[in-house]
């Protein structure tokens, strides 16, 4: 990894000027939404900065993430901070797979041991190994393994930060989210189903930068993100305030913009980046395209009482924790260790191999 | 099959009520600048704004005498506005979508400047030329 070149020199060797890097680094400060000033320290940061090796695990979970990172062809800024890693294994997106792609995981978190960031979209199944394995390799047998030497773990989308749709009422899998496993390595949680792509590439930008994670939230999120409530930063709120709202679909209120409220919108408790950030390249947001906010970025928002029932009033208790009683362990589990859970572990010995057969034992308990 | 001609429906122009505090803000920095040299960025896409608001802010600006389209990484345009030392940075990414919005007070954009590193590299290429004949 010492004699990879850096990120300025990956920048050159593509043709790119001084004045491209500059607004590279202009972008990027709007991109990890810092201050406008902050570009000048990015820059020097950058100048310097070799690509950290990436390990991207996939676990129940439906490619959304993965897509919405990848929507934007290169050279894109947002392709050139992915060009500025070095992604080592993505079984979705790399050529290799069976054995050689496990092979180039093995290799890379041999190489790059405690300095590789760890990547996981999806959540962990633990009623049942079987339900979801790679190179018949249980998830959580990979999420424990690779886990033990990152540097950090990046939870990227719903399902790996707080469980997301597979945790959902009755949750048949036991799905849990990666902080309730690994509890002793730092992690934020990207959450959103899927997460605004720039802010993947954002919180990469920012460990790129400075070699640290962001700044988090209760929930593990970074603040720059998930620091306003939808709500609070929604061009319709004004309408809130004055009491007009929208009663259905195509009223007159609808189509005169008014508040989404009555008709479901969980702006109020949802800690997102979609009203100022937005969608497609800034085009816009759902509030915008005239839906309200499904509050996919929180906890249990599945559970959440129904997407076009409004909140009860008072509003519930905005982004607290308590709020989302499940998910508390999400929240206090890094710091606190998780409660006694009982993990239905079958395979916690060296890759033991898990089959059918063991899927359909499964069943018949 | 001909479709019926749907009603135009009235809608007033939505407003989070930013651009006016925004112009206030520009005016703030225009005599920093002027007074103190000091230069202000601020990037647009941190503020909340309704659809059409940021045309609104934009035509508000107008136009000034002096316009640069900058080829990095996909284009750029760099305008002044009609208040001369306020200046409009839109960056755009190679498939030309917008990845950047700012509003520079400043005399000149440092990016509109030749860069000590490409005006060293551009050398080279020059000695080089000048090497084969
Ligand atoms: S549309 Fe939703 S987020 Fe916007 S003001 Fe109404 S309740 Fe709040």
């Amino acid at each position: 990894m010492k004699n990879d070149p850096s990120l300025l020199e990956v920048l050159r060797q593509q043709g790119v000027s001084r004045r491209g890097f500059l607004k590279f680094c202009a972008a990027t400060a709007s991109l990890m939404a810092l201050p406008p000033g902050m570009a000048p320290v990015i820059a020097k940061a950058l100048e310097q900065a070799h690509r950290p090796s990436v390990i991207w695990l996939s676990f129940q979970e439906c490619t959304g993430c993965t897509e919405s990172l990848t929507r934007s062809h290169a050279p894109t800024i947002e392709g050139l901070i992915f060009d500025a890693i070095s992604l080592d294994y993505h079984h979705t997106l790399q050529a290799a797979s069976g054995s050689a792609a496990e092979e180039a995981r093995m290799a890379a978190m041999k190489a790059n041991k405690g300095e590789y960031l760890l990547v996981v979209d999806g959540s962990i199944p633990t009623a049942d190994p079987g339900y979801s394995t790679i190179a018949g390799i249980s998830n959580l047998e990979m999420l424990r393994e690779v886990a033990a030497d990152a540097a950090a773990i990046i939870a990227v989308g719903t399902c790996a930060a707080f469980g997301g749709l597979p945790h959902a009422k009755p949750n048949p899998t036991g799905a849990v989210a990666v902080s309730d496993i690994i509890t002793d390595k730092p992690i934020i949680n990207v959450s959103g189903c899927p997460p605004i792509p720039v802010v993947i590439t954002g919180v990469l930008a920012h460990f790129l930068t400075f070699g640290t994670l962001p700044k988090l939230d209760h929930l593990g999120r970074p603040l720059a993100f998930y620091g306003n409530n939808i709500h609070d930063r929604c061009y319709r709120r004004p309408f809130y305030e004055r009491g007009q709202f929208a009663e259905s679909f195509d009223d007159e209120g609808a189509k005169k913009g008014w508040c989404l409220y009555k008709l479901g919108c969980k702006g109020p408790v949802t800690y997102n980046a979609c009203a100022t950030t937005k969608w497609n390249n800034g085009t816009s947001f759902p509030i915008e395209s005239g839906h309200g906010c499904l509050g996919c970025s929180e906890p249990n928002f599945w559970d959440l009482g129904g997407f076009y029932n409004a909140l009860s009033e008072p509003s519930v208790n905005t982004g607290n924790a308590a709020a989302f009683g499940l998910v508390a362990g999400a929240a206090v589990g890094a710091a606190s260790g998780i409660m006694a859970r009982k993990e239905k572990d079958n395979t916690s010995h060296a890759h033991q191999k898990v089959t059918v057969n063991d899927l359909k034992r499964g069943e018949s308990q | 099959m001909s479709h019926p001609t749907l009603p135009a429906i009235e809608v007033p122009p939505w407003e989070t009520g930013n651009v006016q505090p925004l112009l206030h803000e520009i005016g703030h920095a225009l005599r920093e600048l002027l007074n103190n040299n000091k230069e202000t960025c601020i990037d647009l896409h941190a503020l909340p704004m309704a659809p059409g608001e940021e045309a609104r802010l934009v035509e508000a600006l107008g136009k000034g005498e002096i316009s640069v389209q900058l080829r990095a990484l996909g284009k750029s345009r760099i305008d002044e506005t009609k208040y001369p030392g306020v200046w409009l940075i839109t960056h755009f990414n190679a498939n030309e979508e917008v990845v950047g919005k700012f509003i520079e007070i400043t005399r000149i954009p440092d990016l509109i400047k030749s860069q000590r590193e490409d005006i060293a590299a551009g050398l080279l290429n020059l000695e080089d030329e000048l090497h084969e004949e």
